[in-house]
């Protein structure tokens, strides 16, 4: 099933594909999670991961990072193999991470918070340009991380990672838990982000979000992509998404 | 001159700067003790071992090389440090993922092991090591006689306790250090060097055990027993403070010295125990510890 998504992605995409993963697996102590996820992402690109919960979309993006303790395939990014790497060297190669929990840190200020990633390659936002995006943020810098609203924490770690440079981002569950004004708002942040040249990979359970801002869709189901989707022709498979998504 | 309860001044004074003395070394130990078990998730029982390490190594200098006292307050502590560092990477790394009662029973067993060699080589009869010149003698301050060195000892704790707190709270380095303590995955997974950090801060709070037994060697006799006496009522402190609270372990350390001092002028008979007294009071009613974080 999965070689039959692969033939819907032209060729000419998996040649220029930013990041492209194959056959990944992964664990979680003796527990099989991943059973041989494959999916491309071209440069400029902006993909979702689709799928209920259990799926495997969270632990794609683990996967993808390097903080699953056993995973094995082949994860290229920019031409090189980053399966063996440490999470610790795949972030050096520019590969931001926003974890579902949002991984804001108690212990560190909003200020803290902001400014604790370290620079991985040149060209991120700078302070202010971090402000000017999320304005909330500027008012609240000496605040305890946790004391933020559900949103503005989303906002800082999206923001923390626009600050390090890093132009290929994974995204889980940015708007899970939030009031829809602040979905709007994370929705128009990430439209800017791809109209700047960022590549996205977005974990989410809101397909009309996920439709308003993605290119194409993979559907996970039990640690496999079953399906991948354009944008376009996604009203046209609403039912298939019903079937995988349960909604 | 005044008396309190029948207690005269001179007693009262004497006492409390030898709880602050006491203090001192409860607050930079447990200090130590608190960074490396925020971090590490390690009870480090080999602090005794390393505080008593400070001092001979102090004791070696001096002997050995003819280092004196003041290079001998930054070279024990980075000497003990790299032994420390030593003992993270063969050891301790390998114990993270397994429970505390691994980290305890190992460095628990190295302790014995650190001690054991120390007596098979310099008996257990204690070294003399001299105050140094600069800190010889005394001031009268009326009320008391303050010895120069008991003073030094009071005034250098502080600045390190004081310090250490600045850097773990306001830098840089130790937003890293407590970014690491609380999601070390996540912060690794940001790019920062995680075991490093571990590394450095095992090294780091085995430097200040053995900056406490170069303090505590003109004091007390150098003795390989030293630490295993203190690191008992250290652990008691550090229950009492809360594990992992930086500036807990600081004001915990002295009160403490002050509140046994002061036992031993009002109730000298409860002053050994005074501290086991306080601890079980406070695991009733705030496990936590007075100053922990329930997680």
């Amino acid at each position: 099933m999965a070689e039959a998504v692969l033939d819907k992605a032209p060729a000419a995409t998996a040649a220029k594909a930013m990041l492209s993963v194959r056959d990944l697996h992964a664990w979680y102590g003796e527990s099989h999670v991943l059973h041989g996820i494959s999916l491309d992402v071209a440069e400029g690109e902006v993909i979702t991961l689709l799928g209920r919960n259990g799926a495997g979309k969270t632990t794609t993006l683990k996967s993808i990072m390097g903080i699953i303790g056993k995973r094995r395939g082949q994860v290229t990014y920019q031409g090189q193999e980053t399966v063996s790497l440490s999470s610790r060297a795949i972030a050096r190669l520019g590969i931001g991470y926003v974890p579902e929990e949002r991984g804001i840190f108690s212990s560190l200020s909003v200020e803290e918070n902001l400014m604790l990633p370290p620079r991985v390659r040149e060209g991120g936002l700078s302070v202010d340009q971090i402000y000017e995006l999320f304005p909330n943020i500027k008012e609240r810098l000496t605040s305890q991380g946790t004391k933020l609203s559900g949103g503005e924490q989303q906002m800082l770690a999206i923001a923390r990672i626009l600050r390090t440079g890093a132009n290929f981002l994974l995204l889980d569950e940015p708007t899970e838990g939030l009031a829809p004004v602040i979905i709007e708002q994370i929705g128009r942040t990430i439209a800017r982000l791809k109209r700047e040249g960022f590549t996205i990979i977005l974990v989410e359970q809101n397909f009309r979000f996920a439709q308003s801002v993605a290119d194409r869709h993979y559907l996970v189901e039990q640690g496999r992509v079953v399906d991948m989707i354009p944008n376009a022709e996604l009203d046209q498979n609403i039912d298939k998404l019903h079937a995988h998504l349960g909604v | 001159m005044f008396e309190l309860l029948g207690i005269p001044p001179q007693a009262l004074f004497g006492q409390l700067l030898l709880g602050l003395i006491n203090g001192s070394f409860y607050a930079i130990l447990s200090l130590g003790l608190a960074v490396i078990f925020g971090l590490l998730n390690i009870i480090n029982f080999t602090h005794g071992a390393q505080y008593m390490m400070g001092a001979f190594i102090a004791w070696m200098l001096l002997n050995w090389v003819g280092i004196g006292y003041w290079p001998a307050l930054v070279l024990a502590p980075v000497i003990a440090g790299v032994t420390g560092v030593i003992i993270e990477r063969v050891f301790l790394k390998r114990l993270y993922h397994l429970d505390h009662l691994y980290g305890l029973l190992l460095t628990f067993g190295l302790a014995l092991i650190i001690q054991g060699l120390f007596r098979n080589y310099f008996g257990s009869s204690g070294l003399p090591y001299q105050i140094p010149a600069e800190l010889r003698g005394g001031q009268n301050l009326g009320f008391m006689f303050l010895p120069n060195y008991r003073g030094w000892v009071v005034v250098a704790s502080l600045v390190v306790c004081l310090a250490t707190w600045f850097i773990i709270e306001k830098t840089k380095l130790g937003a890293y250090l407590r970014a690491a303590t609380e999601n070390p995955t996540l912060t690794q997974a940001f790019g920062i060097n995680v075991p490093l950090l571990i590394t450095l801060t095992y090294g780091f709070g085995v430097g200040l055990a053995a900056f406490a037994g170069v303090l505590a060697a003109p004091i007390y006799s150098v003795n390989p027993n030293m630490g295993a006496d203190l690191i008992i009522v250290v652990f008691a402190v550090v229950v009492i403070g809360g594990m992992g609270s930086i500036m807990g372990a600081i004001v915990t350390g002295f009160g403490l010295g002050l509140v046994e001092g002061l036992t031993k002028v009002f109730y000298p008979e409860a002053s050994a125990t005074v501290i086991f007294i306080i601890m079980a009071i406070v695991l009733l009613v705030k496990p936590a510890g007075l100053f922990g974080r329930t997680a």
